[in-house]
């Protein structure tokens, strides 16, 4: 399997407003790639492509050699929405175990993987209390352990780092590193900076096209800059110019 | 397995939300309460009417328990004393000639003033016959013809019959449905049976549905490989249960408190409930993809589940131009209720009520295929 993801001439939108214009890009087994963009961009957008939710107006879309839409395949696919998508009257298990029946785990295997996810995101001690009496932080990190649960091959993670601290953050990439080791693939959109730098692949997203693509240390080489910030920035101009 | 925890999902989130389901189960009870007493008092009501000059003989024909009768000697015009004395009627006689004018701002006191004239006519024809003296008899007679136009001038149709002489006639009364202390409760117990659990379902699934889209749980939903139809079914089998719950509490509160008959089968009222529910959970979830808020999903409640009320039976539906007839056709609760009615007093079994039952299950299934639809536009697969 050469490619986890496999996105090719891509155009999306929503009736006849085109949000995404002639996108392409691939990301191996273990690679960890970072949308960036301002919002807005189209970010959403193209992962929603990615996963199905929307039919491809022109282009293609296939993810693990299977072409999307895929119902059955969104089992293999561990997704954390932008928007903490979580039912308020419920407990964080609750919420773990039930997201977690309908990704298709099962009910003995629940047991085992609740802790162990609730731990990547340090959640363990406030898996009892209602979600209602839970930070807007600990939400972020239910929700990302959501994704983790089913122990996916691929994670699609949607602004995972907002409104989480900067210890947990380290934490949390920490672990999606180590995943990555063990051959996880993860696409995450962000629109801070560090985050792409951490990333093994990072494509910058503006006004719904991809405006620069490759590894960090390759894409402030290519504009002479010293960050990611900074190539952005400069990828921008360099779109408005053309 | 997902449809399952669909259901515990929906059932852990009710059964922490107590005043949701306080409102679900004890509210019902409570309007029900509220409606038996309404409606139990249906023979205390009494008309006032005023006689002048009003021969002694028809006065005592007149007497019933409803109508309270006040004599008045005053000269002003019948106008200013139904005005003054708040009465429902007045009554003037003029030698041979009786004059009835009636208030008529409540039409049941008109009726029963009516009614009370037209037994008072049957006395004295009775007493006519009955009568040994034939003088008394002619004056009776006279009387009996004056209080004829009376009536008949107070819109009556028929009132004049031949005074031929007659037998004093005893009158037995037998009743298919129900008993003689039959009140208009029972009537309207079956229709608030399925009405309450049509507006309860209907409202409880669609704000939730609705919650669920505003919240973006459904998107994250469908974000799973779960089926359209698993989360419909979820929340049909969740919230169904709580119908056949709150059915049950209704009806073992009714046949326990308010003693009332259930002639045909309960498992039948279940039945045909939980076919209501589907209907109404089908229908406020599809409802709730026109709503942005809860607010705007309240506003649906006049449109879509009050003209529902009126074709239920409580307007009987056969006393209806022709056209609104057919318009009844088109409401779920029409069916509903009309099977509720057929089984509870009239003891309908299954093959009676299969057509409208089959009608109903019809309505559950479009909104069900529209409901699907219409999740597509959160997930095309």
């Amino acid at each position: 399997m050469a490619t986890v993801i496999n996105v090719s001439h891509l155009t999306q939108g929503y009736g006849k407003t085109i949000v995404l214009h002639d996108i392409s890009l691939q990301v191996a087994p273990g690679q960890i790639l970072a949308l960036i963009g301002p919002s807005g961009a189209g970010k959403t957008t193209l992962v929603s492509a990615i996963m199905g939710m929307l039919r491809p107006k022109s282009g293609t879309v296939e993810v693990l050699d299977t072409p999307m839409p895929d119902r059955a395949l969104l089992a293999k696919i561990g997704y954390m929405a932008q928007t903490d998508a979580l039912y308020d009257e419920l407990t964080g298990r609750e919420n773990l175990a039930f997201f977690g029946t309908m990704q298709g785990v099962l009910k003995i295997e629940l047991k085992q993987r609740i802790p162990r996810a609730a731990a990547v995101v340090d959640l363990q001690g406030d898996l009892d209390k209602p979600l209602k009496d839970y930070s807007g932080g600990m939400r972020r990190r239910l929700s990302l352990a959501i994704a983790l649960l089913a122990d996916p091959p691929l994670l699609i993670l949607d602004e995972p780092t907002v409104g989480i601290d900067p210890e947990l953050r380290q934490q949390i990439w920490a672990e999606l590193h180590r995943m990555a080791k063990r051959g996880i693939t993860i696409l995450l959109t962000t629109h801070v900076m560090e985050d792409a730098e951490e990333a093994d692949q990072v494509m910058m997203i503006r006004q719904g096209a991809a405006i620069a693509q490759g590894t960090p240390a390759a894409l402030t080489a290519q504009y002479h800059v010293d960050s990611i910030e900074q190539v952005f920035l400069q990828a921008g101009r360099d779109q408005d110019a053309r | 397995m997902r449809v399952k925890g669909m259901i515990h999902r929906i059932f852990t989130e009710m059964l922490r939300d107590k005043r949701t389901l306080a409102l679900m189960f004890l509210g019902p009870l409570l309007i029900l309460t509220l409606v038996y007493f309404l409606f139990q008092g249906n023979g205390t009501q009494t008309a006032t009417l005023l006689v002048k000059n009003v021969d002694q003989s028809l006065i005592t024909a007149l007497k019933n328990d409803h109508l309270e009768i006040k004599a008045t000697r005053a000269s002003s015009t019948a106008k200013t004393q139904i005005r003054r004395r708040d009465a429902a009627g007045m009554l003037v006689q003029n030698g041979d000639k009786l004059t009835l004018t009636l208030a008529n701002s409540d039409q049941s006191q008109s009726t029963i003033i009516k009614q009370s004239l037209q037994q008072a006519q049957v006395k004295l024809k009775m007493q006519t016959a009955a009568a040994t003296i034939k003088t008394q008899a002619a004056a009776l007679k006279q009387l009996q013809i004056a209080l004829a136009k009376a009536t008949g001038q107070a819109g009556i149709k028929g009132a004049s019959q031949p005074a031929t002489t007659e037998k004093a006639v005893t009158i037995k009364t037998h009743y298919l449905y129900g008993g003689a202390d039959a009140t208009y409760f029972e009537t309207l117990l079956p229709i608030l049976l399925g009405f309450i659990v049509f507006f309860f379902v209907f409202l409880i699934s669609g704000i939730a549905l609705l919650r669920e889209r505003t919240t973006g749980t459904l998107y994250r939903l469908l974000a799973t490989p779960v089926r359209r139809g698993e989360i419909i079914a979820g929340y049909l089998a969740g919230y169904g249960l709580f119908a056949v719950v709150q059915t049950l509490l209704i009806v073992l509160y009714t046949i326990g408190v308010f003693k009332v008959q259930i002639i045909g089968s309960l498992w039948l009222v279940l039945l045909i409930n939980l076919l209501m529910a589907a209907v109404a959970l089908t229908m406020g979830l599809f409802i709730s993809t026109f709503a942005d808020s809860e607010f705007q999903m309240i506003q649906f409640i006049p449109i879509v589940a009050l003209p529902q009320i009126f074709f239920s039976g409580i307007i009987p539906v056969a006393t209806m131009p022709g056209w609104l007839q057919v318009v009844a056709h088109i409401f779920p609760l029409y069916y509903g209720a009309q099977s509720m009615t057929a089984v509870i007093e009239k003891g309908a079994t299954l093959t009676t009520v299969g057509p409208s039952l089959l009608i109903l299950f019809g309505f559950a299934l479009v909104f069900l295929v529209l409901n699907g639809q219409t999740m597509k536009r959160y997930r095309q697969v």
